[in-house]
């Protein structure tokens, strides 16, 4: 059977699933129902120095009737006193022993400042501490937060105070608001760190209200850049995790934050390395209650491929990035329209021609299908728009306006226009022009049927070859 | 000579009525419209507009219900349909926009299309706003339209905004023609069709009321018109042929339909029979039982399965109580003063098809009212006799006005037509398409006209 139970940067955890420093670990209470709903850790909202928040603080992105694909805030660290903190934390782990708590810091830039603080959270008897070189709001213009994990000189100075004073794991929160992470990664590192977490929030404005021209969240009419968060930004964090994680100069445990809220994310991140997750957005959604599905989803995704440990499969996508010049150039696929699931839609037709290469055509009923494939491959042939002189989208569209309908008549008309819709008509259904397609994946990914459109390989008869091999090549042929 | 507007506020539904005819449809909210709207998948050259006669650019107007742009939405469905609010109720849309949804076969209920284009018409009603539309120049052309049903109205919008005078001459005292008279009120309340054409009377159409055109007065107007649009529709319902049809309690559907949902007519006695079986005759058949009647039959000749209604409109009458006799006709009206019975003889198919008699007693069915729906007779004799310089010409093929459908033309190069009059019968949408053409084909001519003086 396997298991969920793993360790990072030494620290036991009975599963990878942890709470991010965010108001979802905003106190002891909290935490506690956290643990109970089956959180394996939490990362208590950064304390430091009391702060005062403002009112509002969050703002979001909604898209086609989804809420929440983004989410930003502009909320402080903690304003609550560091002695409740503290307090509350000793009690979270005097009642949950076997529940990981990391008490996130963030204190103005002084050593003493910080070993006071390292002290602190140590005696009250948390498991590991996280750095919060990553808050780019607020905090950021009182030299905190992301100001220094921008710098990484800063980064590796103060991470470096800290571990000349911490007894427990150093995780250290990077930003993502910086050209390359891999240097604050390295900075870290260098001066000790046990871990990374990664990443922090994005610098955002999330909209403005049309109506007012304030931009939100609205505080008096006026609004700050906040940290941009949730399902948006998971592609952005997977790459940064995999960015660090591929630097044998920045690598270390890694627990990856970024619009978590499912089994699979959570296990998209462990492939590029990560050894915990950390989640926020998701549970301010809909409630500590998803880390049940995030567990079980796991599990079964775990046995069905045969992994026991989340350290079977850790890191197991990272061979499979690599530098685009270090590609396949010679591989090829095609795309496939199956005629039996397409609804006729047509969205992968005008996808493909104003999307991308002018290689869908409705032209079955005549006679597209009988066009002989030349084999030829579009990648080593000169491209004209349309070589074929096919009808273009707005010649489809102006036939289809000028065509006479009338309502059928029932019982007379029974092949009228709204008659036969359980049947896509043959001639709505798109045909790909194999010969021209470069494989680019457009039409499948506009494809509202699962299945009905697939990428098929096609035999090129080359041997695989990369740019940077093809460079070489020509390099050596010179010479 | 153009009468004063605001139809709207002319309409005289009761209360009580109104409450009986409730939506069968109802609004959308606004939640659920957006809601719904996401769902469409946005085709390309999308199988609704294809099936829709006027053409309206679906996704493209439902997209903008989900983008929040209600007037852009209403505007994009009033470019391709003038009534684009009365369509919305009215129009079968299972057999059109609907029934052409890829969603059916994608194991999804089609995008509800007709419910849509409501909340976007009743948005910009609420709004206030004149239609998004501006009369063209002047031209100096008149044109006179017969009929104030959809297909002259939806040709008068073409015309006006071409900056032709668009004159419309109906014989009734409100405009609409069937959208107006003859639509059941839970799919089309007549206030709402008025609503519409007020805003047209806004554009410049004029209207000319209570005002018949026979051959002469045609003759008259094609003499002081630089065109003519033939837009009015069928004629009187076909009687029955049998003895006692005269007597009290025997109407028509269209009458019928229209007392009711103009005021005249404000209740039904208990028991009451439909003959025949197609939507003009369900509309009627549910409308009695809205309207209080105990015990409502619809009597056809043949089965369920040839009615001529659409099968959602049948189903639609079975949930509202409507009782069916089926292979069985009148061959008298029963009643001394008024009607007591309908006295029905039974029929068979023979094997070539055709109805045959058959052996056994006579039904007779006891009845208050008897409404005909079986069918209209054409109305369009008057305008090959029509005594003007040029008349004459129009032609007609089985009662029916020959045009050319691309551009509503007739023999008759001045004359144009569209609607019930050409196609025999067909639906309001049907008619604004014929409307629509022939206002451009009209305008298109005019011009060429001018061109060649």
């Amino acid at each position: 059977m396997p298991t969920l139970e793993t360790t990072f940067a030494g620290i036991k955890c009975l599963n990878p699933f942890w709470l991010a420093s965010a108001p979802p670990t905003n106190c002891g209470e909290q935490i506690m129902r956290a643990f109970d709903a089956g959180w394996g850790g939490a990362v208590w909202k950064t304390i430091g120095e009391q702060v005062t928040n403002v009112s509002s603080r969050y703002s979001s992105i909604d898209w086609n009737g989804q809420r929440m694909m983004g989410f930003n805030n502009i909320e402080l660290i903690s304003d609550r006193p560091p002695d409740v903190n503290l307090r509350e934390m000793a009690e979270v782990k005097r009642r949950y022993p076997k529940h990981v708590v990391i008490a996130s810091l963030m204190v103005e830039s002084k050593r003493e400042v910080w070993h006071e603080m390292v002290q602190r959270a140590e005696d009250a008897g948390v498991d590991g501490l996280e750095l919060n070189f990553g808050c780019p709001h607020g905090m950021s213009e009182r030299g905190m937060g992301s100001a220094v994990g921008q710098v990484p000189e800063y980064c590796e100075e103060i991470t470096g105070w800290v571990k000349e004073k911490a007894r427990t794991p150093v995780i250290v929160k990077l930003t993502p608001n910086i050209a390359d992470i891999r240097m604050p990664a390295r900075a870290a590192r260098r001066a000790g760190a046990d871990a990374l977490s990664a990443i922090n929030t994005i610098n955002s404005i999330t909209g403005i209200d049309l109506e007012t021209l304030e931009p939100r969240p609205n505080v008096d009419g006026k609004s700050s850049h906040g940290g941009y968060c949730g399902p948006a930004v998971k592609p952005i964090a997977l790459n940064m995790v995999q960015q660090v994680m591929s630097d044998p100069l920045a690598a270390l445990p890694m627990s990856g934050i970024g619009g978590i809220g499912s089994w699979q994310d959570a296990a998209e991140f462990v492939l590029l390395g990560a050894g915990t997750v950390q989640v926020c957005t998701a549970a301010m959604h809909y409630g500590y209650r998803i880390v049940e599905d995030m567990g079980d989803g796991l599990l079964s995704w775990m046995r069905r491929k045969g992994y026991e440990t989340i350290d079977d499969f850790r890191g197991r996508s990272l061979p499979n990035m690599r530098d685009w010049k270090h590609l396949n150039l010679n591989f090829r696929v095609v795309a496939e329209i199956h005629a039996d699931k397409c609804i006729g839609c047509q969205l992968c037709y005008t996808a493909c021609w104003d999307g991308a290469h002018q290689c869908i055509h409705l032209d079955r009923v005549d006679g597209g299908m009988e066009q002989p494939v030349m084999g030829t491959d579009p990648r080593y042939a000169q491209h004209e728009a349309n070589p074929h002189g096919k009808p273009t989208p707005a010649m489809v569209f102006a036939q289809s306006v000028k065509t006479i309908v009338t309502t059928p008549i029932p019982k007379l008309d029974l092949d009228g226009e709204g008659a036969s819709s359980a049947v896509t008509p043959l001639q709505r259904i798109p045909r790909v022009d194999v010969d021209e397609c470069v494989g680019c994946n457009l039409c499948s990914l506009v494809c509202p049927v699962p299945e009905c459109i697939t990428m098929e390989r096609v035999e090129t008869g080359l041997c695989p070859e990369t740019w940077a091999e093809r460079v070489a090549n020509a390099e050596s042929a010179k010479a | 000579m153009s009468e004063a507007t605001n139809f709207f506020s002319k309409a005289g539904v009761s209360a009580e009525v109104a409450e009986r005819f409730a939506d069968l449809h109802p609004p959308l909210e606004k939640t659920a419209a957006v809601t719904e709207a996401l769902r469409c998948l946005y085709c390309f050259d999308a199988p609704c507009m294809g099936a829709c006669p006027t053409h309206i650019d679906v996704p493209k107007f439902i997209k903008k219900i989900a983008s929040g742009n209600l007037e852009g939405s209403a505007r994009t469905i009033l470019e391709a349909n003038i009534l684009g609010a009365s369509c919305s109720r009215a129009c079968p849309v299972q057999v059109l926009c609907e029934g052409a949804c890829v969603m059916h076969r994608y194991n999804k209920q089609p995008i509800e299309i007709g419910r849509l284009q409501r909340f976007a018409m009743d948005a910009l009603h609420a709004s206030g706003d004149p239609l998004p539309f501006t009369p063209g120049a002047d031209t100096g052309k008149r044109v006179a339209l017969i009929g104030g049903g959809p297909a002259s109205l939806a040709c008068a919008a073409e015309l006006r905004r071409r900056g032709v005078r668009a004159e419309i001459f109906d014989a009734r005292p409100l405009p609409g023609g069937l959208n107006t008279y003859g639509i059941a009120e839970y799919k089309l309340p007549l206030a709402e069709s008025l609503r519409e054409i007020d805003m047209l009377a806004e554009l410049g159409v004029e209207f000319h009321f209570e005002t018949m055109v026979n051959a002469a007065k045609l003759a008259e107007l094609e003499a002081s018109y630089d065109a003519v649009f033939l837009g009015m529709g069928l004629g009187a319902i076909h009687k029955l042929g049998v003895a006692g049809e005269e007597l009290e309690g025997v109407t028509n559907a269209l009458d019928f339909i229209a007392g009711y949902k103009s005021g005249t007519l404000k209740d039904v006695p208990s028991r009451v029979a439909v003959i025949g079986a197609g939507n003009t005759a369900i509309d009627a058949a549910n409308a009695a039982v809205r309207l209080g009647a105990n015990e409502v039959h619809m009597v056809y000749r043949r089965g369920s399965e040839q009615m001529s209604a659409f099968g959602f409109e049948y189903e639609h009458a079975r949930k509202e109580g409507v009782r069916f006799l089926w292979h069985v006709t009148p061959v008298k009206v029963v009643g001394e003063k008024k009607v007591e019975a309908l006295e029905l003889a039974q029929l068979e198919s023979a094997e070539d098809g055709s109805l045959v008699p058959r052996a056994g007693p006579h039904i007779l069915l006891e009845v208050d009212l008897v409404v005909l729906a079986i069918g209209q007779a054409t109305h369009a004799e008057f305008v090959s006799t029509a005594a003007g310089k040029d008349a004459g010409k129009v032609r007609l093929e089985r009662g029916r006005i020959v045009i050319d459908r691309e551009t509503g033309q007739t023999s008759n190069p001045k004359f144009f037509a569209g609607g019930d009059c050409t196609n025999g019968g067909r639906e309001v949408v049907d008619a604004v398409a014929d409307g629509k053409r022939a206002g451009i084909g009209i305008a298109v001519w005019l011009e060429g006209q001018h061109a060649n003086a």
